[in-house]
């Protein structure tokens, strides 16, 4: 094992560390009786539930819905935020007529979008992925947009004395140099979209997902599929970011330990 | 060897407007410029010589009289002509390599010459073996040198070198001021180099025309015809150097203090 992977290793370790206490000390409340509470469950009973639930597919359904929903509005959200951002950056003039609408627009909560979402699209679906494409979209437009207005003038000049044509400039100066902004905006975007896709289940409420499992649980009182979908949104929320930032650093290798140095 | 284009500048005029007033940065500039020959300028902060130099490059083309390369006038940028920065300005995302190979985007060569050339210039300003470092593993002497690869690559006719070592320190500036030299001898291009460093000018210049601010004025040109390498505690070096220096003097140089004449105008100290 080389020194890297060793230091890997602890710093995971370390990470695991707080979660491991607090299910030890969850498990343990129950197991030596320190509470007797009807509102929480022994910590077991939240794994029978995942086993059963897993053996029957439901686990396994809800979590693909919520998934498959989260991925297409995250997508068609970031290609649009993607596109106009360019278009914004690119031209003045687009800037002025567009921006400040959009300036304001991005203002309004999210959640205002629902009940206008709701009576055009209704509560399945389609409503869900276009609420998730309005939550991912904000971050990348105005990020891509920020990322093309920053590229250094130093650089463009020396593509200027290289004559590049505009094509050339677009590609193999603009948009590299506008990359770690607009992945810093994406970043945002796939944080974003999973936490509405919560509340979109919680508010468009026909079909199933994990928001959905969350609300029978407390509407029956089920505290071990509660209990047991606060986890898996977290495990999702933790694995989605992993993904997020284990690409940043391969893709944005060549800032080295420094940032923003040119 | 690169072909060494001849440029000729002629009643060069520009004015900047600033706070809506016009304000003249370059005033009835006039140069001639031999092929293969290496000219220094020479001025304080703010007597134009970037704006002059941004004007041959092309980058800058609002202005008055003409900027003749071999003849033909200049209008924007082109890869006949060439450019060193005071900041390297490499693209970060991109190894040595590729940074170099920029400068032959847009040249008309096969691909194996191309690789060719850029291995060449890698060697040529001595980083063979760094083809894969990136920027941000580079030191300061080195990215400029990369910088200096990258504007030779594709064989420009005028190399414009605008303070390209002003932002090293004193060791590197030093050494990188003689690998200019080896590089320049060996490719035989011409080249312009605007500094504020005399020692430097008078190092590698065959003329060193000095500027005077507010508006910028070419001022006089000294000749500098001394063999290369320069030693730079050779006296006529450092007799050219006063010479040039003597043009920014606030006051005049001091006189040699005169020996007494008679045994009377000794003075004892007891």
């Amino acid at each position: 094992m080389t020194a890297s992977n060793n230091a890997d290793l602890r710093r995971l370790l370390r990470g695991v560390t707080l979660p491991a206490l607090l299910l030890a000390w969850w498990w343990a409340a129950f197991r030596f009786g320190w509470t007797e509470a009807v509102l929480v469950v022994p910590i077991e009973k939240v794994w029978d539930t995942a086993v059963r639930m897993s053996s029957t597919g439901v686990l396994w359904q809800s979590l693909g819905a919520s998934l498959a929903r989260d991925l297409a509005g995250f997508a068609l959200g970031s290609l649009a935020g993607f596109a106009l951002g360019i278009a914004l950056g690119l031209s003045r003039l687009l800037e002025n007529l567009v921006g400040p609408t959009l300036h304001t627009i991005k203002q309004i909560s999210l959640f205002a979008w629902i009940p206008l979402i709701s009576v055009w699209f209704g509560l399945g679906d389609t409503a869900k992925v276009i609420f998730l494409s309005l939550a991912a979209f904000f971050p990348v437009a105005l990020n891509t947009f920020e990322g093309i207005r920053s590229v250094p003038r130093e650089l463009i000049e020396v593509g200027r004395v290289f004559a590049l044509s505009p094509g050339q400039m677009l590609r193999r100066v603009v948009l590299p140099a506008a990359l770690p902004s607009i992945f810093n905006g994406v970043h945002l975007a796939l944080i974003y979209a999973w936490l509405a896709t919560l509340g979109a289940e919680y508010l468009l409420t026909s079909g199933i997902g994990i928001g959905n499992l969350l609300t029978d649980g407390r509407e029956h009182l089920w505290m071990d599929q509660v209990l047991l979908g606060i986890v898996m949104v977290g495990l999702v929320g933790f694995g989605l970011n992993l993904a997020a930032t284990r690409i940043e650093t391969r893709l944005l290798r060549w800032r080295g330990n420094s940032t923003g140095q040119y | 060897m690169a072909h060494a284009g001849t440029l000729e500048i002629n009643n060069l005029s520009k004015q900047f407007r600033v706070k809506g007033q016009s304000l003249d940065v370059l005033d009835n500039i006039s140069l001639s410029i031999k092929p293969g020959e290496f000219i220094s300028i020479v001025g304080a902060s703010g007597c134009g010589k970037s704006t002059l130099l941004r004007l041959v490059i092309g980058l800058e083309n609002d202005y008055q009289g003409e900027i003749l390369l071999d003849g033909k006038r200049v209008v924007g940028t082109s890869l006949e002509r060439g450019i060193v920065f005071q900041e390297h300005r490499l693209f970060p995302w991109l190894t040595v390599a590729q940074n170099v190979s920029l400068g032959l985007l847009n040249a008309d060569l096969p691909e194996r010459e191309k690789d060719r050339s850029v291995q060449e210039h890698i060697e040529l300003v001595g980083l063979k073996g760094f083809e894969g470092a990136y920027p941000y593993q580079l030191s300061g002497g080195m990215s400029q040198r990369v910088a200096i690869a990258r504007a030779l690559v594709n064989r420009p006719e005028v190399l414009l070198l605008d303070e390209p070592f002003g932002a090293l320190d004193a060791l590197t500036r030093n050494h990188l001021q003689q690998e200019l030299q080896r590089i320049w001898e060996q490719e035989g291009i011409t080249a312009i180099l605007v500094t504020h460093d005399v020692d430097e000018a008078v190092y590698l210049g065959d003329r060193v025309v000095i500027m005077e601010p507010r508006p910028g004025r070419i001022k006089r040109t000294v000749d500098v015809p001394l063999p290369r390498p320069r030693d730079r505690g050779s006296y006529a070096f450092a007799a050219i150097k006063d010479d040039v220096l003597a043009e920014f003097a606030d006051t005049p140089p001091v006189a040699l203090v005169t020996p007494p004449q008679t045994v009377s105008d000794w003075q004892f100290a007891w």
